[in-house]
């Protein structure tokens, strides 16, 4: 009886998980996809709580539950440039939640109901713990390194035979995992199931170290996938139906996103992950001839003033700088001179998919006028100035012509097509990619040198008539 | 959406329920317990082809849901799915709230905080966002 209950609502809590997904499909009903989610967990929670066998702990689950809200509130609060951390943070929850379930159950067993483990049963749970601990510290490192953590090296870090180490971390793990699966209760079993945890986390480590910050949308997504899987596979273990479905759809949704994140780059799932981009050869920087335009304050709200069309294209500097508002005013100022102005957002812009979305959604632009890449593309000519925030390799010409450039064949938005473009660019360095940018040497484009926030907040200075120039 | 879009993307889900049902009802009897036994006693024969098949179409219905999410939305998307993911709760739950030995109901404690606070922190947040994006009547 209470199981026929148990399995009702999880019929009803995974219907509410797909409806909930479902309603992000449009801004208009995406909140409701949040209600829908809260409803599910609550029924999942409540029913798997009143099941016969959970009656003897409960101060246990209110204590971690309270402990959970605790610290679940203010990682909800944190600043929106902060959530691609937040996110890789609460994907290394979610693996490490998954491992340590897994490991519970296999010792649970191994001390009593041996029989529990078999062959089907201990593939998902070596499965479960080396995706969980591989998200846990991976998803970590990649928190540590969008939060800029000082002893989490930013740069990618490569060693000699790196690939080889890190696949026959892999196989190994893999190799003991098997021999576990035929002898789950051996005398070294015990022993051999904690080298497999310390090999998942130490290839969680290894796996994002090589890792740059261009790839980040790419690398969070997948491990979003692994979250999930790790989910699902215990949900093998327990027998949990909607362990699975809730699972598997969260790591469809990862597989999805990095697929898109992949497109967007036009690289594969293998060469991101063992690809070390940043480590490029650091560029031809093509002798002394190439030169920038710079312009100033006046002149580029000049430039803007005249113009019908403005398309500006924001990329990780613009969150870096935190000048998704001035941004703001400076659409405002304009709107109000009737100028038509669009925002061309890449894919990869920032660092996890959606990013400069939800920024300039935070600074109250209406989504209407944030639009892809694809769709913006084919109006660049027309567009009379295009102002690039803070954007660099989403940007870089050098993906449609030069050949021998790391990110040939990524889609990029067509800034150079635009009669005028300005940069907002904080330093003469290059980009995160270490490769030089063509869009700024080109004879349509002006410089504007400085921090975003600055440089966007004296345009506004300009165009509303006030004073503060230099 | 339109009742042609809603009959569109609920087949599957149909399929897998009526599947889930015709597999839980079994030839004769009463449906197999499908919880984890309690430690220490009898052993549940696992029932892996309906949970495979589970995972396959859940799969499916999984990619053809998030193909159609805004591209607008995909950091909510992700911050959802999170939350979403912090299923492991409901492990985490059975684990601690059993009557297991202490260091086996200590590991579960510690998952059921780390589901829990991605649970909260997942779908505030998520909330938090999606509040921001207006449309064009939005704004003040």
């Amino acid at each position: 009886m209470i199981d026929a209950f148990t399995q009702l609502s999880y019929v009803v809590a995974t219907a509410l998980f797909i409806l909930a997904l479902h309603w992000m499909n449009d801004p208009k009903t995406a909140r409701r996809g949040v209600y829908g989610g809260v409803a599910a967990m609550v029924v999942a929670i409540l029913a798997t709580w009143a099941q016969p066998q959970v009656i003897v702990h409960h101060v246990w689950i209110v204590l971690a539950i309270a402990l959970g809200f605790i610290v679940g509130w203010p990682l909800s609060r944190v600043p929106l440039t902060a959530v691609p951390q937040r996110t890789a943070l609460s994907h290394s929850f979610g693996g490490l939640a998954a491992g340590l379930v897994g490991t519970a159950e296999y010792f649970l067993w191994l001390g009593g109901a041996r029989a529990n483990l078999t062959p089907f049963r201990m593939t998902a749970i070596i499965a479960e713990i080396i995706l969980g601990f591989l998200t846990f510290t991976g998803s970590l490192m990649a928190a540590g390194k969008l939060q800029e953590i000082r002893w989490i090296p930013q740069r990618p870090v490569t060693f000699p035979l790196q690939n080889a180490v890190n696949i026959g971390l892999l196989l190994l793990a893999a190799i003991l995992g098997a021999a576990l699966v035929l002898n789950p209760a051996a005398a070294w079993s015990a022993t051999a199931f904690l080298s497999i945890i310390g090999l998942a986390l130490l290839f969680g480590v290894l796996l994002i170290i090589p890792i740059g910050g261009a790839d980040m949308p790419t690398v969070i997504s997948i491990l979003n996938s692994y979250a999930g899987l790790s989910a699902v596979a215990m949900g093998f273990v327990l027998d949990n139906k909607l362990l699975i479905t809730a699972g598997a759809l969260d790591g469809s949704s990862g597989l999805i996103l990095s697929i898109i994140m992949c497109k967007a780059m036009n690289r594969s799932f293998a060469n991101v992950l063992f690809g070390a981009f940043g480590k490029v050869e650091p560029a031809k920087t093509g002798g002394g001839q190439k030169a920038y335009k710079t312009e100033t304050i006046e002149g580029a709200a000049q430039l803007l003033e005249q113009a019908s069309l403005v398309v500006i294209v924001p990329g990780y500097g613009m969150a870096v700088a935190q000048a998704q508002h001035k941004v703001r005013e400076l659409y405002d100022q304009l709107k109000k001179r009737g100028i038509t102005v669009r925002f061309a957002i890449h894919p990869v812009a920032g660092r996890m998919p959606g990013h400069m979305n939800v920024l300039l959604a935070e600074a109250d632009i209406p989504y209407t006028d944030l639009v892809e890449m694809e769709e913006i593309n084919p109006d660049m000519p027309q567009c009379d100035v295009a102002l690039v925030v803070g954007a660099n390799d989403v940007v870089n010409p050098a993906a449609r012509s030069d050949k021998t450039s790391p990110i040939y064949g990524m889609p990029i938005v067509d800034a150079d097509k635009a009669r005028t473009v300005l940069a907002v660019k904080r330093s003469k360095n290059p980009g995160f990619a270490g490769i030089d940018n063509e869009l700024y040497f080109s004879d349509r484009t002006w410089m504007l040198f400085g921090d975003a926030k600055a440089v966007i907040g004296e345009l506004v200075k300009q165009l509303s008539g006030g004073s503060g120039m230099h | 959406m339109s009742g042609r879009q809603i009959a569109r993307w609920m087949a599957p889900l149909i399929v897998a329920v009526a599947a889930g049902a015709a597999q839980a009802q079994g030839p004769g009897g009463p449906p197999p317990v499908t919880t984890v036994p309690p430690a220490g006693t009898e052993t549940a024969p696992l029932d892996y082809w309906s949970m495979l098949f589970v995972f396959m179409l859940a799969t499916f219905i999984g990619v053809g849901v998030i193909r159609r999410v805004s591209r607008l939305l995909h950091t909510p998307l992700m911050s959802l799915t999170n939350a979403i993911s912090a299923i492991a709760v409901v492990g985490s739950i059975i684990v601690t709230g059993s009557d297991h030995p202490l260091h086996i109901r200590i590991l579960g404690a510690i998952a059921l905080f780390a589901s829990m606070t991605n649970i909260v922190s997942g779908f505030l947040i998520t909330d938090r966002m999606l509040k921001m994006f207006k449309g064009d009547g939005g704004r003040k």
